[in-house]
């Protein structure tokens, strides 16, 4: 029988080089395959209909767009519009990766820190870029806020430095560490299961219970990523 | 000592900080109960801020996990 860890490992589908590069078509692209086709079919096959009542599925898609319009109009303000397709984006495949992992058999791709960092990155370069050419080089004054006297300068300037690189590594840190370890979680009680024999009932339990918290975290790691990018960007348009 | 006896002090002190956290978590879910019973109507407001927190404590939980099981499965 597999160990709890197998499931994260990387196995070739397609095998692709170009030039010296491997860029297979792995079981993690087969999952992020299926979470992109997933929203787009959610998305547009739902809205066809076009009501002007929503149906079910109709009022599924106008949730998801509300509820990122709201955040995106409550944490960026009025010029947060034209990022809205992108952290609208950024949730869903977020969203839908950490939930079908929890499919059995199945693979998060959200549990590799390469995938996890990879947004991060995109988002911290992103925010900062947009800081800069809004503000140009005035942007950074972000690391000393207004109001806070010149002789604590020497001593905040570089912790604000610090935090303002840790926010990268806390982003992807935060879903990666969340995903691995609730998976892994779930694997261990699974095999407790099957070894207990005919007391497998009381891990039984709790695997399902444990299902449910992680459906739970799986959305809640997603509202709290696209927040915190909500955040980083109202930080580089507003400084502070 | 040897490795795998020092590897498995390391983790088990790598997991003590999980106090914190649990006392982190608490303090958000009694203030967002004893807010909620002072005035009912922020509810929806307030409820936001502590998915929020929670998830971000919840975070340093998550850390401590991974030192430990870095320390016993890495080196």
């Amino acid at each position: 029988m597999a160990g709890p860890l197998e499931q994260f490992q990387i196995h070739t589908l397609v095998p692709i080089r170009i030039g010296g590069i491997d860029a297979s078509y792995t079981n993690s692209a087969l999952a992020m395959t299926v979470a992109v086709a997933a929203a787009t079919v959610l998305l547009t096959v739902s809205m066809r209909g076009r009501a002007m009542v929503p149906g079910r599925w109709q009022s599924i898609a106008e949730i998801c767009y509300e509820f990122i319009a709201s955040m995106v109009r409550d944490n960026i303000g009025a010029e947060g519009r034209r990022f809205f397709p992108f952290v609208f984006s950024l949730f869903m495949f977020i969203v839908l990766g950490n939930m079908l992992g929890l499919i059995p058999y199945s693979f998060t791709f959200t549990s590799h820190l390469v995938v996890t960092f990879a947004m991060a990155v995109t988002v911290f370069v992103g925010a900062t870029i947009v800081g800069f050419v809004k503000h140009g080089i005035g942007f950074f004054g972000f690391f000393l806020p207004h109001g806070a006297p010149w002789y604590v300068a020497p001593l905040l300037i570089p912790i604000e430095i610090l935090s303002y690189f840790m926010r990268p590594v806390s982003l992807s840190l935060r879903l990666f560490a969340n995903m691995t370890a609730g998976h892994t979680m779930l694997k261990v009680f699974a095999g407790f299961v099957v070894a207990l024999g005919l007391f497998g009932f009381f891990p039984l339990f709790f695997v399902i219970v444990l299902t449910g918290l992680e459906m739970l975290i799986a959305f809640l790691q997603a509202y709290v990523f696209t927040i915190l990018t909500c955040i980083y960007i109202n930080d580089a348009l507003h400084m502070h | 000592m040897e490795v795998a006896a020092a590897k498995l002090i390391g983790a088990g002190l790598a997991v003590v900080g999980l106090g914190g956290v649990g006392a982190g978590i608490g303090n958000i879910f009694a203030s967002m109960i004893s807010s909620v019973a002072r005035n009912p109507a922020a509810a929806p407001n307030v409820g936001l801020f502590m998915w929020i927190g929670f998830a971000l404590v919840e975070a340093v939980a998550l850390y401590a996990l991974l030192v430990a099981l870095m320390i016993l499965f890495i080196f």
